[in-house]
């Protein structure tokens, strides 16, 4: 809020919003900070996805344990970031492991719930005919079940990624934070090009993102595309 | 061949799904499994392949005992159709039904080769083979289905209502193929259905559980319509026993009577003659060649005049070694004659069938 309200503040003594010159002179640097957000944001969803993965493939195994696990990663979810930062500061400090621990632990509860979901939504008449065709175990789930499941695993993790790529540039305050960095620039000298920047960046790279992971998807499951035309 | 000896499946929760059951299904023949929802006939089935396993017992596959083979690749050799298909969306049709030679390892070409004989097999057309399974009828589904278990050339197939989910034009036109396919393949089949009509037309023999998987009778569709062994039997049979025999026993299994024949320029007098040894009041006019006419009413005939200048009528109906004696009874109640005429290909007459002769069979 404040940040808008000191934005509002200099708009009205007649400067401009963004000031092209500082856009062009920073170019590199904001390059710089872009790429590390996308770093910031793929390693949260990559690691999210490792630990995601044998979870949910137990719940699904046995569906007793979906339950606690929801409630676990939705737990997590809820604990503020800025308290987390400060829990970890004794053991990590201000480095970037501090930065994507809870970025990856907020990834949690929406991949999970998805993972299971998806697998859970494939049809067990389909699971059934794999398993009587002579199909082993681990090669239906591979060959048979994940494919199906696919369309909304890939749906969460656009979720998680989207909402990752907001969620990076509030570790900016340890010293992190990707393009989340020019805002608190932005704060402390008062301008609003920095600020405008950076949201326009993260703006940038959550669509960007969304739309490689539509494609990915739309290439990987072509019987869903065909169920169109 | 498959053989359970004393086979018995109690669940978890304590109810029995199959009691006892010893059973032999003979190689390349069709043994249906009927009875009411809850009698434990697809449990049997699945236990054959091992997706239910059996509780105490033992159950053979041509010859090897089916609990000491690891499951997936005791289920390799067995095909299975089941109502809902369970084709996989995320593949194409080409692709499902060379599922099972994936499994095992064939190259492309092979895999290609024995995709493309198995569509013509089962009758679906060669532009199919790319198309994902949503884009197809239930009908073409079903024959993937098919297809698919008959891919790696199985030695048994199990089937589980497979003609369940379609309409009855289809159905049937289903049923048929399937039979011509089976006079072709020659498989060991099992199959689940709970519609006894479906039983009778398809078996080779029939299993009749009840509730509790207690098998009741086992035997040929016709043994089990005429000696039905108790009431649960004679009534899941339903109505129409008779009729539903009838339909099993072929025209060209009895012996057709020679009857009241005449030719065409025989004078009435003659065809009185015939008639009354016949104990009729028509005759059957057949053309010196063979060749069958039809029927003349004596009550039409003066005794000098010739047959033909009469009216012959035609048979509205004939039957011929194809037949059943189903048709044959339709074709004596549709005619004024009160019997049904057989007659070869080309026209050729063969003789009559009466009532008489068909309630012998009945009996």
């Amino acid at each position: 809020m404040s940040a808008l309200y000191q934005a509002a503040a200099v708009a009205q003594t007649g400067e401009a919003l963004i000031r092209w010159d500082w856009v062009m002179r920073h170019d590199e640097r904001i390059r710089a900070l872009f790429l590390d957000h996308v770093e910031l944001t793929a390693i949260p969803v990559l690691l999210g996805l490792a630990i995601a993965f044998p979870l949910s493939l137990s719940a699904v195994r046995w569906p007793r344990l979906y339950a606690p696990l929801l409630a676990g990663t939705g737990l997590l979810f809820t604990i503020p970031s800025l308290a987390l930062f400060v829990l970890l500061l004794p053991f990590t400090g201000l480095s970037r492991t501090t930065a994507i621990i809870p970025l990856t632990l907020y990834t949690l509860l929406v991949l999970t719930r998805n993972i299971v979901e998806g697998f859970r939504g494939v049809s067990d008449d389909v699971s059934e005919a794999a398993e009587a065709m002579g199909y082993t175990r681990p090669r239906r789930l591979v060959n048979v079940e994940l494919p199906l499941a696919l369309p909304v695993i890939i749906a969460g993790v656009r979720i998680a990624t989207v909402t990752t790529v907001g969620l990076v540039t509030v570790t900016a305050v340890i010293g992190q934070g990707g393009l989340g960095r020019l805002f608190l620039e932005g704060l402390r000298f008062r301008d609003t090009t920095p600020l405008l920047v950076g949201v326009a960046g993260c703006i940038v790279l959550a669509v960007l993102a969304d739309l490689a992971l539509l494609a990915a998807e739309r290439h990987m499951t072509p019987w869903t595309r065909r169920a169109r035309s | 061949m498959i053989t359970f000896e004393s086979v018995t499946k109690r669940f978890p929760d304590g109810t029995v799904a199959v009691d006892d059951l010893t059973l032999e299904i003979p190689a390349g023949e069709v043994v249906v499994f009927v009875g009411p929802s809850g009698c434990g006939k697809t449990t049997t089935l699945r236990m054959i392949n091992r997706m239910v396993e059996p509780s105490s017992g033992r159950i053979t596959v041509d010859g090897q005992d089916a609990l000491a083979m690891a499951p997936p690749q005791l289920r390799r050799r067995i095909g299975y159709v089941i109502q809902q298909i369970g084709l996989f969306p995320h593949r194409t049709v080409a692709d499902n039904i060379a599922t099972v030679p994936t499994l095992l390892g064939w190259d492309k070409r092979r895999k290609e080769e024995r995709t493309a004989e198995l569509m013509h097999l089962v009758g679906l057309p060669e532009e199919a083979a790319r198309r994902y399974p949503h884009q197809l009828s239930g009908g073409q589904r079903q024959r993937v289905g098919v297809a698919r278990a008959l891919a790696v050339d199985p030695p048994i197939m199990l089937m589980d209502e497979p003609f369940g989910a379609v309409d009855p034009i289809v159905r049937a036109r289903l049923q048929e193929e399937f039979l011509r396919l089976q006079a072709e393949v020659r498989k060991t089949i099992a199959f689940v259905t709970h519609d006894i009509d479906e039983a009778i037309r398809m078996g080779d023999r029939i299993a009749i559980f009840a509730q509790g998987g207690a098998l009741q009778q086992y035997d040929t569709p016709r043994d089990l319509l005429s000696d039905p062994v108790n009431l649960f039997v004679e009534e899941f049979l339903g109505e129409e026993r008779g009729l539903k025999r009838l339909a099993l026993i072929g025209v060209s299994e009895v012996t057709a009577e020679t009857g009241p024949v005449v030719s065409p320029d025989d004078r009435g007098r003659r065809a009185l003659e015939v008639a009354r040894s016949h104990g009729t009041d028509w005759v059957v006019v057949v053309r010196d060649s063979g060749k069958l006419e039809g029927w003349a009413s004596l009550h039409e005939l003066s005794d000098d005049q010739r047959v033909d200048e009469g009216e012959i009528r035609p048979f509205a109906l004939q039957v011929d070694a194809g037949d059943s004696l189903r048709a044959a009874l339709n074709a004596m109640v549709m005619s004024h004659t009160g019997v049904a005429v057989r007659v070869s290909e080309g026209g050729v007459y063969e003789g009559i069938l009466t009532q008489e002769l068909i309630s012998k069979e009945i009996r």
